[in-house]
């Protein structure tokens, strides 16, 4: 079993105007909840979460003597990472079939990386 | 190419056998590094061993048992993880060729697997042709155009993205096979061309246009109401007839020199 992360990457424009009660985000929160559940029942779940909007994060440097924290986020960019799933799969083709399906879920594009392997296991 | 010697003679027998031999290996052991890595050692053993023993019956088996054995010897080498338990049953597989799905030529399943979407499109040719075509890395710079590092990169990172990324050796089903019908043709089409007039060597590499017609043929039994796979193969073997009017003396022949007569059906099975 090997591990990858799905990223789910988007404008900011996507986290700031979202309106809740909108059907279609309503639908977009029960299908992902459903893809969630699902991802349990056939145990590839190892954790996934939304984030909020990219103003909200904070740069900390720690290579020098002293941490130096920055505003905002470490790449200005106009997409950046607004969720992500990491999920056990036996293999790549595995992994694409479950990001396909949480793509569909999300309504949004999925990215696929697996994790380094850990050494001592190989 | 193949001078006379016995050394040619071996180079030229594993050049023949080494898609057979990697796709062999590849399925059994599922990397391709190990894959390759055997089956050079065993054209050094070969090359050890046949002067004295005499070329094997069938030296292509020969290579293929010889390979595995090295194979395992590596794993074991390397330590792995269960590497004994996995050894033992490679050894005492009772069932070599598992159920292999509607793709059963592993190497048409190399293909498959070298023509996976999450490979970049310039990179699945060039794997197949350095797989299952056995082409030099030189030899397929040569044929994109594109210096050898580059291309030597290229493959590199497929092979990294197929290991770290865990691409399966897997049967490919039949979704895939239709997905991934263009460019398993456009795979085969280029190791027919490069065997059609290839960029060292010999002009016409006769072992690369059969293997490219065999693997054709394989595709259209797969699927047989497909047109471009009928139409490939209908084309590849066409070409294939006038092979013998295209070479005088050992170079391609001129235009002017071409003649009917020479044209000869000999695919026709």
């Amino acid at each position: 079993m090997a591990q990858y992360l799905l990223s789910v990457h988007g404008t900011s424009a996507d986290h700031v105007d979202v309106d809740h009660n909108d059907p279609a985000i309503q639908k977009m929160y029960a299908d992902v909840g459903t893809f969630n559940d699902q991802l349990q029942t056939d145990g590839h779940w190892v954790f996934a979460g939304g984030l909020t909007d990219i103003a909200d994060a904070t740069v900390v440097d720690g290579t020098g003597n002293d941490a130096v924290v920055t505003d905002g986020p470490y790449a200005e960019s106009k997409e950046f990472l607004g969720g992500f799933w990491v999920i056990e799969a036996p293999d790549l083709d595995t992994a694409l079939k479950l990001a396909a399906a949480g793509s569909r879920a999300c309504q949004g594009p999925v990215e696929v990386r697996p994790f380094q392997a850990d050494p001592a296991a190989e | 190419m193949t001078d006379g010697s016995l050394g040619g003679r071996i180079e030229g027998i594993y050049r023949d056998e080494y898609g057979r031999v990697v796709a062999s290996l590849a399925r059994r052991f599922g990397d391709l590094d190990i894959a390759e890595d055997a089956a050079g050692e065993a054209l050094l053993a070969a090359l050890e061993r046949w002067p004295d023993d005499g070329v094997p019956p069938n030296p292509g088996g020969w290579l293929t048992t010889t390979a595995t054995r090295r194979a395992i010897d590596r794993i074991r080498r390397e330590n792995l993880r269960d590497a004994k338990h996995q050894a033992a049953v490679m050894i005492d597989d009772p069932t070599p060729h598992e159920p292999t799905g509607i793709v059963e030529d592993d190497r048409l399943r190399l293909i498959f697997v070298c023509c996976h979407p999450a490979l970049a499109p310039e990179a699945r040719v060039a794997l197949a042709l350095r797989l299952l075509g056995g082409l030099t890395v030189a030899e397929i710079a040569r044929a994109f155009l594109v210096p050898e590092t580059t291309m030597a990169r290229r493959i590199t990172r497929a092979k990294a993205k197929i290991k770290a990324a865990r691409i399966p050796f897997r049967v490919p089903d039949a979704d895939d096979v239709t997905d991934r019908r263009a460019t398993v043709l456009a795979v085969l089409y280029l190791i027919f061309n490069e065997g059609y007039l290839s960029s060292s060597g010999d002009p016409i590499r006769t072992e690369l246009t059969g293997e490219a017609i065999r693997l054709g043929r394989l595709v259209h039994d797969l699927l047989p109401d497909d047109g471009e796979a009928a139409g490939l193969l209908a084309l590849m073997l066409l070409i294939e007839a006038r092979k013998r009017s295209r070479v005088a003396g050992g170079n391609p022949a001129e235009i002017a020199h071409l003649t009917r007569r020479r044209e000869q059906l000999h695919n026709s099975r």
